[in-house]
């Protein structure tokens, strides 16, 4: 379950997950929507009338950890630059990464994940995505990982680290959940280059 | 195993020309501005899987397998890797093209 191979016939990527698998990616999925909307992408303690008459995006690296890192400074040594830089692109790159993970959401629902999962269902979720499709939920798995990568504060060379956390730490179960995403990424990735 | 197939979208920029025309009178004029004045450099985080980001550079620049390879060990190993090289608008479209990949892509003058 959870892995990713190209259908022969058909060239599409197929992937086969449980019911609880689908329900974790498309929570995962909706946590990075709301996120990528939850900071107001101008920044509004100004001047009320400036503000009404801006139309571009935001110039300052957001306050949440998540989001700086998924919008990174362009020009580090240029902050004139840099803030061009964010104010023309940062909003663009917020609806594409949304769209992404949205797309991630409907794909598991059209493929007949429920609303409201109910635990005993012992449901198996068949996705099939065409080339496109799948490479929207490849750049969307490389968001959901960043995000849970820098709330966990994942570093280089750290497994040992994570391995020595016993099982029931909740940094652990987080752990697994992101490399476990990793794993399904690994899948789509060999899938669609082979 | 099989090589892989080029994805379209090869987008290696090309050389400035310098118009003929417009230069004429100029040759007093220190004309040294060089043809790739900007550059994309991606930046090793210990997230991204090394066969994503050789994917994003074969998908996204058109490179070969063995280069996008390189670039990718490169960013690994020395922790950063000069991607692509070109005026400053196109090298904008790249930053801004690996930031909707998740990859850290900064840009900066040549030197």
């Amino acid at each position: 379950m959870g892995a990713f191979t190209r259908h022969r016939r058909s060239k599409h990527l197929i992937a086969t997950f449980t019911g609880f698998e689908a329900d974790l990616l498309r929570s995962l999925a909706a946590q990075l929507v709301e996120l990528l909307h939850s900071e107001a992408a101008v920044p509004d303690d100004r001047d009320p009338l400036e503000a009404l008459l801006d139309f571009g995006g935001p110039t300052t690296e957001p306050d949440d950890p998540v989001l700086a890192r998924l919008f990174p400074t362009a020009y580090p040594d240029d902050e004139e630059a840099a803030a061009d830089f964010r104010r023309f692109t940062e909003n663009g790159l917020r609806e594409g990464k949304a769209r992404a993970a949205s797309a991630i959401i409907d794909g598991l629902e059209d493929a007949g994940l429920p609303a409201d999962l109910d635990e005993d269902d012992r449901l198996t979720i068949d996705v099939e995505l065409d080339e496109p499709g799948a490479q929207l939920w490849l750049r969307s798995f490389t968001d959901l990982r960043l995000a849970l990568a820098v709330r966990l504060g994942v570093e280089e060379d750290d497994e040992e680290y994570w391995d020595s956390l016993p099982e029931d730490d909740p940094r652990a179960r987080a752990h697994d959940v992101y490399e476990w995403v990793g794993g399904l990424q690994e899948t789509l990735v060999h899938a669609l280059t082979h | 195993m099989g090589t892989l197939c080029e994805h379209g979208r090869v987008s290696a920029p090309s050389p400035v020309e310098v118009d003929p025309t417009t230069s004429a009178g100029l040759e007093d004029e220190v004309l040294i501005t060089p043809a790739k004045p900007w550059v994309t450099i991606v930046w090793n985080d210990p997230v991204n899987l090394m066969s994503y980001v050789t994917y994003v550079f074969q998908h996204y620049f058109g490179y070969t397998e063995k280069k996008a390879e390189k670039l990718m060990l490169e960013v690994h190993e020395d922790g950063r890797s000069v991607v692509s090289a070109g005026s400053r608008e196109e090298m904008e479209r790249d930053v801004q093209a690996m930031h909707e990949y998740g990859l850290w892509a900064t840009m900066q003058k040549d030197d």
